[in-house]
């Protein structure tokens, strides 16, 4: 006979006013099986575990179950509690009153006992079912993989790194920096982008525990949580990167212009470029759709000239494979495409431009100098209107979401138009100014006091054009006025949204994502930088919008994690996984096409059949991708699959125990 | 091609012009018009601001008259469209809506009949390059602007073109050999009724989109809609009056743009109906063909 002991915690008052947790306790002693039943106001403080320890010795209990909070934060506190107390931590059970009863029913607090006495009831027949689990330990690759070479991988890597493990990035653009390279300033302190960049992309690329592999992009990812095996495909740079000195003379004789995507296509570059100036690696590459000689078969001048022989006009795309302990997913973000607001008129009228425009229209090594001009003729605009939330807060057009960076980004980019363009007008429209960050908000009251930013709070309703000037036509709803601006040229705050094929990356790997194609963090508030896969974790804003600070923020925490698990040699995995009862699996594949892990393949076996030897197809759990989520064991026609820890067997005793 | 044919009250009474030139540019292209017989008016402004079932149910009754001839239904008319295809969206979105409404008109109309816009039918499905192939007076040098209105396209969830920039006006005015010039008035508000009820704020609207056709350099106004033609053509005066500024800006339906370059007769189009002279605007696109006939 089992011998079970039953703990009702009180939380405090959470459980206890709502349900009467003595009476709880008295009605478990008559359960089948219950030797011991108690009650207590914390139970997960010391003084209450080691009241659950001394009952297991006193009355020689086997089996334990707390009814308490949700087992998602306290789960592990008990199970290590059983283990001091010489029990397997898989002998616990784990029974909600407090989400699935206290909480839903505060105000009956008869029934709401009831409730509870049944939910303990439940767990006591399942824990009398319940079977001791050893944890396996599987080695661990101690090598990471950043995907993205932005500030948030960057970081990621450095901090990897500087724990003295091995790291790679992997980046798709021929060159590290991402967005942040793109930008002018930085707020709320105004410090230059680059300069607080580019130190750091030539720190990880001079790192001894770093490599980098740009123009790159990761194909296919296998394996699991220490052991991942990734494809890399190294896209042909046409430029042997060994032998180039970055001398420049191929880029300055390329007789090939294409708008600079680095640029937003202000400014042209070369069929063979290097992206911007501070580029690392600082060495070229071919495009080939622009290129002539990819085009035509002819020219070759920058081949010719090369004094290095650098250029390799033969090199094809390469793929490697690679195995990685842990992955760092940092691939940041788009730009919503502002062209669905027809009022707005971007893409028609050429100074109607984006926040990431303007970055490059006031930055000192982009298209105008540093000197703020307009697009269209070149002149220096008196007349700048910002309009925020374009795409942002909109669920008509754009994105639900606040993108969480443009009301900081607009009142840096107002007060550069005020500094530089001293006799300048600068009028904002606004829904809300958002500006939650040390030194945000007195960022913000500088803007308007002292730079004389002009905020209207309304939206914009229509753009047009007219004897050269931009009528921006909005409404002032603090004045409850209709307003007409005569601007010379228009910001947009464009809305951060997630990569064109996040959602394929994160299908490849493996994890989940948001209906806005971002990816989705393991908890909102514990877990934030993991995935609910193992050994994934997210950096920046690939996972949601963020500015600087928060990404590195981030990518640091991220770096730790897998810093954690890169410290061990080997680790634990949990026991409660899938496994398969080969004498009955059809091998139809069911669990295959289900298992969102990919940790079930069919395999064949040998048996013996009337005399002969045949082969026949069953299933086969992979222990160290299985993360016990149940799907195959519902999907198994001939019942199969079965969890450990969740068998059907025990699940049945729960439904049992409740229903008969 | 066959479709039943909405004219609606304005086209009968101060939008003649746009229910002739409608039936002569069918009739030249050989879509097959079935006027709904008896039909009701589409309860336009004055049925949604008064009960919202009954403005449903109003143009259900058209409707489902098409629906029982197996045909779709073309609308000319910009209230009448926007008001026959809430229905036509609302009947389709619920089961519920779908069994009140034909309780209430006593006739079944399940949204199967659709409600088409004119303009709609003419670009979507008869198609750019064949009305293209039947041009034989093309609208040579002729600069028009295409005016949308507010109702034409919006709210999104009814309009068949994007509702802050829509194309399809302009793309056929290009089909019929003329010049769409990009303006951003398109779907500006005409005022309405306004030019009636508040004549100071009616007038100022008229006179936006006007002085804004007059900038870009535009020879005429093309609509879908009875009552902006009403507010631009027979208010011009007016508008003129108060701004001192000569627009002479004479407006047209589309479908008269469309029957002029099909080689139909002015008159027979209705176009000699307007307030605003549009002899000018005739004499030039004479004159450009005589050139072209001329070696």
């Amino acid at each position: 006979m089992k011998r079970v002991g039953v703990f009702i915690c009180h939380c405090g008052t959470n459980i206890a006013q709502a349900v009467d947790c003595e009476k709880v306790a008295q009605n478990a002693q008559a359960f089948p099986g219950v030797a011991f039943s108690t009650d207590y106001k914390y139970m997960c403080a010391e003084p209450g575990q080691d009241l659950i320890k001394k009952a297991i010795s006193e009355h020689r209990l086997d089996r334990v179950v707390v009814a308490s909070c949700s087992p998602r934060m306290h789960e592990p506190t008990f199970r290590k509690c059983l283990e001091r107390a010489g029990l397997n931590p898989y002998l616990l059970e784990m029974a909600n009153i407090r989400e699935h009863c206290a909480w839903v029913h505060p105000d009956d607090k008869e029934r709401a006992t009831l409730k509870a006495t049944e939910l303990v009831r439940m767990a006591v027949a399942k824990v009398i079912q319940n079977e001791p689990l050893d944890r396996s330990t599987i080695p661990i690759t101690k090598r990471a993989l950043v995907i993205g070479g932005g500030i948030a991988g960057i970081q990621a890597a450095l901090d990897i790194a500087n724990a003295g493990h091995l790291v790679d990035i992997v980046e798709k653009e021929p060159s590290i920096g991402g967005r942040m390279a793109q930008i002018d300033k930085t707020f709320p302190t105004l410090d230059c982008s680059a300069c607080i960049l580019t130190p750091k992309m030539v720190e990880v690329a001079n790192h001894p525990n770093v490599r980098l592999i740009t123009y790159s992009e990761v194909e296919k990812v296998e394996g699991y949580v220490g052991n991942f095996e990734v494809t890399i495909r190294q896209k042909a740079r046409s430029v042997d990167l060994s032998a180039c000195t970055g001398c420049g003379l191929c880029t300055e004789k390329c007789p090939t212009k294409v708008p600079s995507e680095f640029e937003m296509e202000m400014m042209n570059r070369k069929a063979i470029y290097t992206p911007f100036p501070q580029a690392i690696p600082n060495k070229p590459v071919i495009d080939r759709e622009n290129c002539r000689y990819f085009k035509t078969g002819k020219c070759g001048v920058c081949q010719k000239l090369c004094p290095a022989q650098a250029v390799d006009f033969t090199q094809e795309d390469q793929l490697v494979t690679e195995r990685y302990g842990a992955i760092v997913v940092a691939t940041g973000f788009d730009l919503f495409d502002d062209s669905v607001y027809g009022e707005y008129g971007y893409g028609r009228y050429k100074d109607v431009i984006t926040g990431l425009h303007f970055e490059r229209l006031v930055n000192a090594s982009g298209p105008t100098m540093g000197k703020i001009k307009r697009p269209s003729d070149g002149q220096e605009p008196k007349n700048v209107v910002f309009i925020k939330c374009v795409g942002s807060r909109d669920e008509a057009k754009g994105k639900a979401y606040c993108s969480k960076t443009c009301c900081m980004y607009t009142a840096k980019h107002a007060t550069l138009v005020r500094e530089k363009i001293k006799d300048s007008n600068v009028y904002v429209f606004y829904m809300d100014v958002r500006t939650p960050g040390k030194g945000y908000e007195e960022f913000y009251t500088r803007t308007t006091d002292q730079y004389g930013a002009k905020y209207l709070r309304g939206r914009v309703s229509k753009i047009y054009e007219k004897g050269g000037k931009l009528i921006v036509r909005g409404e002032d709803t603090l004045l409850g006025r209709q307003i007409e601006i005569e601007a010379d040229m228009v910001v947009l705050a464009t809305a951060m949204v997630a990569k064109e094929n996040a959602a394929e990356l994160a299908q490849m790997i493996g994890f989940s994502y948001d209906q806005d194609n971002f990816y989705t963090e393991a908890h909102p508030k514990l877990a934030p930088v993991e995935t609910h896969t193992a050994g994934v974790f997210l950096a920046g804003a690939c996972q949601g919008p963020k500015d600087i600070p928060d990404s590195v923020a981030q990518a640091s925490a991220a770096a730790v994690k897998v810093c954690g698990l890169l410290s061990k040699e080997r680790m634990e995995t949990e026991p409660t996984i899938s496994i398969v009862n080969e004498a009955i699996c059809a091998g139809c594949g069911m669990c295959v096409t289900v298992c969102p892990y990919k940790a079930i393949e069919l395999k064949f076996i040998q048996e013996r059949v009337d005399g002969k030897v045949i082969n026949r197809r069953v299933a086969s759990v992979n222990s160290g991708l299985c993360q016990g989520c149940g799907a195959c064991t519902v999907a198994c026609r001939s019942a199969a699959l079965n969890l450990k820890h969740f068998t059907n067997e025990q699940i049945l005793a729960e439904v049992d125990a409740l229903c008969l | 091609m066959k479709y039943a044919y909405f004219p609606g009250c304005s086209l009968s009474s101060t939008g003649l012009e746009y229910d002739m030139s409608t039936r002569k540019v069918a009739q030249a292209l050989g879509i097959d018009l079935w006027e709904i017989p008896e039909w009701n008016c589409c309860g336009a402004s004055s049925a949604h601001l008064t009960d919202q079932l009954l403005a449903l149910a109003l143009p259900a009754r058209n409707l489902a008259i098409a629906e029982a001839e197996g045909l779709d239904v073309a609308i000319p008319c910009a209230a009448c469209y926007a008001r026959s295809k809430a229905t036509e969206v609302e009947v389709r979105a619920s089961k519920e809506m779908e069994q009140t409404i034909s309780e209430v008109i006593e006739r079944p109309y399940t949204g199967k009949a659709r409600a088409r816009a004119l303009l709609d039918i003419f670009v979507k499905d008869y198609g750019l390059d064949a009305i293209g192939t039947m041009v034989n007076k093309p609208l040579k040098g002729l600069k028009v602007v295409s005016y949308y209105g507010c109702l034409l396209v919006r709210p999104p969830k009814l309009g068949f073109d994007d509702p802050e920039d829509p194309q399809s006006m302009d793309s056929l005015i290009e089909a019929l050999g003329g010049t769409p010039l990009n303006w951003a008035f398109k779907t500006e508000c005409c005022g309405a009724a306004h030019a009636t009820a508040q004549g100071e704020i009616g007038l100022s609207m008229i006179e936006r989109i006007l002085s804004g056709a007059k900038e870009v350099g535009a020879d005429c106004i093309a609509t879908a809609c009875p009552l902006c033609m009403n507010n631009l053509d027979m208010r011009q005066n007016q508008a003129t009056a108060k701004t001192g500024e000569q627009y002479n800006l004479p407006i047209f339906y589309f479908t008269e743009l469309m029957g002029l370059a099909l080689g139909l007769k002015p008159e027979e189009l209705g176009v000699n109906k307007h307030f605003v002279n549009t002899s000018e605007v005739l004499n030039k696109l004479n004159e450009a063909l005589t050139r072209r006939d001329t070696p």
